[in-house]
C-alpha cells in the first residue's frame, strides 16, 4: 500500500501532521494533548458511548466526540475552549448523577479515571439530590471482584470479551436506567485473559478479587519484572507493600503482550505467601529434620556430595532444574555439576525422547517474532492448547484470524479456541503422527518436492487421504507461514519424530518451524547449558550425560534439584520418585517444603522464587530480559544463583566469584554471542517412523493451566476459577460407553501396580480409545505421563 | 442449523419458525433472527421467556447466550415473568393521555383488581402500560393480540374484558 500522505489539523493551536482517517482523539494523544475518556481504549472499538471526550471543533455547530470524529483536512480542534469545557463538565456532571460519591472505601480509590478526569472536569458539589440506582453485585468467579453500583456503562469490559478474547460473556442487560454489566446468568469467567477487565475498568465496577481491600495504590511501590510461566515472557510491574508483593499487572510491550497478560501471570504471586513455603534452611540428621542456619546447612550439602562423589564417582551425580529457573540458576548449576565431573544436567522434564538431540540446534524457539505471528498467512499448529499453554501465543492467532489468516491444528484433543479451524485432524497420540506424516506425505506430492529424499523415503507406506490433502492444500496457500510445535508435540513419545516431520513440512511450505517450549525459560537453559550435550553456549562435550529421563532410569546415587517438584513436574513422576528415595543424597533448593520432599531429600535449600530474585528469562524470540528483584525474600530465602555461587565456592571450585547476577549473565552472553551454530541443524533421519501405540487405551497427560509449576500450583484464587481442572478421567461418550462406564461415577484408574480412584467426565474433546488424565494434581502423581506402560480403568 | 442439545427447551414448530427467518438472513448472520426468534419463542410458551427458553434460543442461533439476554431484557415486548393468556397494553402517551388514558387506566385496574404489571390471579388478564401505538387519532388505545381497540370509553372497556375467554 502506498504512503498515505499526511493532513494537516491544528489541535489547542498545535498544528499536526496525522494520518486521514485515524481519530481526533488518537492524534491528540500522539501529541500529548490530554482529553478525558471513559469509553474510548486503543485496543477496543469505539463505543463513543461515554461522551466524555467531547471537544469543540472548528465549523461544527456542536460539541463532537473526539474518539468517534475522524480527522479531516485543515481541521481546528480546541479541547480547552469555553465551549469544549462546558461539554465535558456536563457530561461529567450527568455521570456522577447515579456514581456513588464514596472514594474512600472504594477499592480503586486513588487510582480511579472517573476520580482522576472529576478532580479535573467535574463541579466540587453535585446538583443533584435524588436517589441513586443501585445495582447488585455480581459473582463472576474468584479472580475479579464486583461492585456494579459503581459502573458507568463504558462498556469497554464488554467489547473485550467480544473482540480481544472472542468470549461474550458479560453483555449489558435491561434498558436505560436499569441497564446492568453482568453475565445474567451467574457464572465464572471461563478465560484466560480475563483479568485484564480489572485494567480496562475505569471505576471501581472490577476490581482484583485477591487484591481487594489489601491495600491503597498511592502505598505501593512498583517494580518491573517478566512474568514466570510461560516462554513468552509477558512483561510485567510487581507491585509490593511493605516488601511483599501485593499484586501483578500488565506492563505495556507492544512486541510481546501489548497492554494484556494472562491471569496465570497476573494472579500467581498469591503462591509466594504459601503456607509451603520454606524459610529457613533444613537438613535430615538421623532421619530427623532439623532448621539450622545457612553456614551449617551448606556444608552439610557440600559434604554429603562429595562423600558420594568420593565413595564412587562424579558420573553418579545428575542435577534436575525446572525450566522456570533464571538463567544464572541454570548457569551455575551446569557449571558447580561439570565442575564436579558430571554431565548429567537436564531442565526437559516432561520430554521422553532425546534421541535428536545432537543434531538438532541447541535451542529451538519461535523464528519469527510473537508480533509477526499476527501477519503469518497460514499456521498450523501440532500437539498445541496454545490458548491455555501460551494465553499470548493464543491472542496472537486470533488476531492473525481476525485479519483472515487461516489456522489448521492436529491435535490429541479437541481443544476450544478462540479462533476458527480452517482444517483439523484429532487423533490420538500416536496417530499424530501418522497424521502429520500423511500431511507431509500430501505437501511433498503436491509440490513435487524432491529435495527431501529421506524422509520421502520413510513416507513410502502412509496413505494419504482427502482430509490430508485439503490441509495440504490450505499449507501451500499463499503468504507467510509457520508450524507451531505445542507441548503435545515436543513431549511426544516420538518427539523426534514428530521434530522432523514438522521441519520437513515447513520447509516444503516455504515457511518455519516453532517451538512452543514449556515453562518460562527453556531458551535459556539450553543456551545456559542445563542440558547433557552441550555445556553453556553450545560448546560441545566429549561425552553426553545423562538426559532427563536417564537420570530418573540410572539408580543414581546423588542428585541437586533446583525449583522441582518431580512428582508434579516430570513425564514420569513414580519413576522419579523412586529414583530419588533411592539415592543417598539429596540437596534440594526448592522455595516450597513438600512432604514427598521431606522424604527424598537430605537438604532443603530455601531459595527465592519469582519475584524474589533478580535474573533473566530468554524468551521463544530468544530475547534476553533480565530484571531485578521486587520483592524482599521471605526469611532467610535467598535468590538461587547465590546459594549456587557459595556452594561453587565451598567446593573450591574456580569462576564462582560473583558479586551480582549480571556479573553471571554477561559471563553467558558474550558466550552465547559468540557461539558457532556448526554441527547442528542437520536432519536426524531415524530408520523408521513409529506409527503404533503399544497400548489399547492410550493416555493423554498435560498439566492444565494452572497446574504447570510449584508457584502456580499455589495460586489458591486461580485454583478456584472458572477454568481451573480438577483432577479426573475424561472419555469420549463412545468408549466410556464401550467400557460400559457413564458420566459422573468413580472409575479406578490401574498403571505400574498403582490405582487411583477418580471421577469420569465424558469429554467431547478426547478422541475415541484414549484416557484424559490430566497430571500435575497430587491424586494423578503416582501415574506415568507418557509411560507406554498399559493403563486400566474400571468402576470402583 | 446448529446442533441443539437434547434438553433445548424450544418445540419443533417454534424451530421451524425460527428457520424461515433464518433463512431470509445470510448463512452466518443468524444473529440478525434473535428479535424474530426470541417472539417465537414468546409465543410458543404461553407468551413469555424463561432464561432457559433464551439459552435455547441463543444456542438454536448460534450465538453467545448474553447477546439473547441482552435483547431480551431490552425490549418491553419480550415478557420475562409469566402473563396471563390475554395481554392488554394501555397506551399512556400523550395523546391517550389527553383523550382519558388515565382514568381508563384507574378504571380498567379497579375493574381487574390489579395494578399495572401484574396478572389476575385466574391467569386470564395481565395489564401494561404501554407507549405510543400510533393511532393517536381514535386514542385512548387498547393493544391486546395484535389488534388495537380504539376510542375506548369505560364502558367500551367493560364489554372488552368480559367477552375474554
Amino acid at each position: 500500500m502506498a504512503e498515505q500522505e499526511l493532513v494537516e489539523i491544528e489541535i489547542d493551536g498545535k498544528k499536526l501532521q496525522v494520518k486521514p482517517g485515524s481519530m481526533i482523539i488518537e492524534a491528540a494523544d500522539d501529541a500529548d494533548i490530554k482529553i478525558p475518556r471513559f469509553c474510548y481504549h486503543k485496543k477496543l472499538s469505539i463505543a463513543a458511548n461515554c461522551r466524555m471526550c467531547l471537544v469543540d471543533v472548528e465549523k461544527a455547530n456542536k460539541p463532537l466526540p473526539a474518539c468517534a470524529t475522524p480527522i479531516m483536512p485543515g481541521m481546528v480542534v480546541r479541547t480547552q475552549s469555553k465551549e469544549a469545557l462546558v461539554a465535558q463538565r456536563a457530561v461529567m456532571e450527568f455521570l456522577l448523577i447515579n456514581h456513588p460519591l464514596d472514594c474512600p472505601i472504594c477499592d480503586q480509590g486513588g487510582e480511579c479515571e472517573l476520580q482522576d478526569v472529576a478532580m479535573g472536569y467535574g463541579k466540587s458539589v453535585s446538583r443533584y439530590t435524588e436517589g441513586k440506582r443501585s445495582v447488585k453485585d455480581k459473582d463472576i468467579g474468584s479472580l475479579v471482584a464486583t461492585d456494579m453500583t459503581r459502573c458507568i456503562l463504558c462498556t469497554r469490559c464488554v467489547r473485550f470479551g467480544q473482540e480481544v478474547i472472542g468470549l461474550p460473556e458479560l453483555g449489558a442487560t435491561g434498558r436505560g436506567e436499569h441497564t446492568e454489566i453482568g453475565t445474567y446468568i451467574e457464572k465464572s469467567l471461563t478465560s484466560e485473559m480475563s483479568g485484564n477487565i480489572i485494567d480496562l475498568c475505569p471505576v471501581g465496577a472490577l476490581t482484583s478479587k485477591p487484591f481487594r481491600f489489601k491495600a491503597r495504590a498511592w502505598e505501593l511501590e512498583q517494580g518491573t519484572s517478566v512474568a514466570p510461566h510461560d516462554c513468552v515472557g509477558s512483561n510485567i510491574y510487581v507491585h509490593r507493600h511493605r516488601d511483599k508483593v501485593m499484586r501483578v499487572v500488565p506492563k505495556d510491550d507492544e512486541s510481546i503482550n501489548e497492554c494484556w497478560i494472562s491471569d496465570r501471570d497476573r494472579f500467581s504471586y498469591e503462591g509466594l505467601y504459601h503456607e509451603d513455603r520454606l524459610t529457613q534452611p533444613m537438613i535430615k540428621k538421623e532421619g530427623a529434620w532439623q532448621v539450622v542456619d545457612w553456614q551449617e546447612a551448606l556444608t552439610f550439602a557440600v559434604d554429603g556430595l562429595k562423600k558420594v562423589i568420593d565413595d564412587n564417582t562424579a558420573a553418579q551425580l545428575a542435577a534436575v532444574a525446572s525450566p522456570n529457573s533464571t538463567v544464572e540458576e541454570h548457569y551455575l548449576l551446569q557449571k558447580l555439576v561439570r565442575g564436579l565431573g558430571s554431565h548429567n544436567i537436564d531442565h526437559r522434564l516432561r520430554q521422553t525422547d532425546f534421541s535428536d538431540q545432537l543434531a538438532t540446534p541447541v535451542s529451538a524457539g519461535l523464528p519469527i517474532s510473537i508480533e509477526a505471528i499476527e501477519t503469518q498467512e497460514q499456521i498450523l499448529l501440532i500437539g498445541s492448547d496454545v490458548q491455555r499453554e501460551q494465553p499470548i501465543v493464543g491472542h496472537r492467532i486470533r488476531r492473525a484470524y481476525l485479519r483472515g489468516t487461516n489456522v489448521c491444528v492436529i491435535n490429541p484433543m479437541d481443544y476450544h479456541f478462540n479462533f476458527d479451524v480452517k482444517e483439523k485432524i484429532i487423533v490420538s497420540p500416536s496417530t499424530m503422527l501418522q497424521e502429520l506424516a500423511a500431511v507431509t506425505k500430501a505437501v511433498l506430492d503436491q509440490t513435487q518436492n524432491t529435495r527431501h529424499g529421506k524422509v520421502a523415503d520413510l513416507l513410502k507406506q502412509v496413505t494419504v487421504s482427502d482430509s490430508h490433502q485439503r490441509m495440504a492444500k490450505q499449507l501451500l496457500g499463499a503468504g507467510d507461514k509457520v508450524v507451531l510445535l505445542g507441548a503435545h508435540g515436543l513431549n511426544h513419545l516420538h518427539s523426534s519424530q514428530i521434530k522432523l516431520l514438522a521441519n520437513t513440512l515447513s520447509q516444503a511450505i516455504s515457511g518455519q518451524c516453532g517451538y512452543l517450549t514449556e515453562g518460562a525459560n527453556a531458551t535459556g537453559a539450553s543456551l545456559a547449558g542445563a542440558i547433557p550435550h552441550r555445556c553453556a553456549a553450545n560448546l560441545g562435550v566429549a561425552k553426553s550425560g545423562l538426559d532427563a529421563k536417564q537420570i530418573w532410569q540410572s539408580q543414581l546415587k546423588a542428585f541437586i534439584l533446583l525449583n522441582l517438584e518431580p512428582e508434579y513436574d516430570c513425564a514420569d513422576p513414580q519413576m522419579a520418585l523412586a529414583s530419588l528415595q533411592q539415592a543417598n543424597f539429596v540437596v534440594s533448593l526448592s522455595p516450597y517444603m513438600t512432604s514427598t520432599m521431606k522424604d527424598y531429600a537430605n537438604v532443603i535449600l530455601p531459595v527465592c522464587p519469582f519475584a524474589e530474585t533478580s535474573g533473566t528469562f530468554v524468551n521463544i524470540e530468544n530475547k534476553w530480559q533480565s530484571f531485578a528483584a521486587a520483592a524482599a525474600p521471605q526469611g532467610e530465602a535467598r535468590p538461587g544463583w547465590k546459594v549456587l555461587r557459595v556452594l561453587g565456592n565451598l567446593f573450591e571450585q574456580e569462576g564462582f566469584d560473583y558479586t551480582v547476577s549480571t556479573e553471571v549473565r554477561d559471563e553467558l552472553k558474550v558466550a552465547v554471542d559468540g557461539m558457532t551454530m556448526t554441527q547442528t541443524n542437520q536432519d536426524h533421519i531415524p530408520s523408521t517412523l513409529n506409527f503404533s501405540a503399544n497400548v489399547d487405551l492410550e493416555r493423554i497427560a498435560y498439566p492444565p493451566i494452572y497446574r504447570t509449576d510449584n508457584l502456580v500450583r499455589r495460586g489458591e484464587s486461580l485454583q478456584r476459577s472458572g477454568i481451573a481442572e480438577a483432577a479426573a478421567v475424561h472419555l469420549s461418550a463412545n468408549t466410556a460407553t464401550q467400557m460400559n462406564l457413564a458420566d459422573c461415577e468413580q472409575v479406578t484408574v490401574k498403571q505400574n501396580g498403582q490405582h487411583v480412584n477418580l471421577p469420569l467426565h465424558v469429554d467431547g474433546r478426547v478422541p475415541d480409545n484414549c484416557v484424559y488424565i490430566p497430571s500435575g494434581f497430587a491424586e494423578t502423581a503416582m501415574l506415568g505421563v507418557t509411560s507406554p506402560a498399559a493403563l486400566t480403568l474400571e468402576r470402583s | 442449523m446448529n446442533d441443539v442439545k437434547e434438553k433445548s427447551a424450544l418445540s419443533q414448530p417454534a424451530r421451524e419458525e425460527i428457520d424461515k427467518w433464518v433463512a431470509k438472513y445470510p448463512e452466518d448472520k443468524a444473529q440478525s433472527a434473535v428479535i424474530p426468534a426470541l417472539h417465537i419463542a414468546q409465543k410458543y410458551n404461553q407468551g413469555s421467556l424463561t432464561d432457559s427458553i433464551i439459552e435455547s434460543v441463543a444456542d438454536y442461533l448460534g450465538i453467545p447466550k448474553i447477546a439473547a439476554f441482552e435483547v431480551a431484557t431490552f425490549y418491553s415486548m419480550y415478557e420475562l415473568k409469566p402473563v396471563g393468556r390475554h395481554k392488554m397494553g394501555l397506551c399512556k402517551s400523550i395523546s391517550c393521555m389527553l383523550m382519558g388514558a388515565d382514568e381508563l387506566g384507574d378504571h380498567l385496574q379497579k375493574k381487574l383488581g390489579i395494578k399495572f404489571g401484574e396478572t389476575t390471579p385466574d391467569g386470564k388478564v395481565t395489564l401494561k402500560e404501554v407507549e405510543c401505538l400510533g393511532a393517536c387519532r381514535h386514542a385512548p388505545v387498547v393493544h391486546m393480540h395484535n389488534r388495537y381497540y380504539e376510542s375506548l370509553t369505560p364502558e367500551k372497556a367493560d364489554e372488552l374484558i368480559e367477552g375474554l375467554e
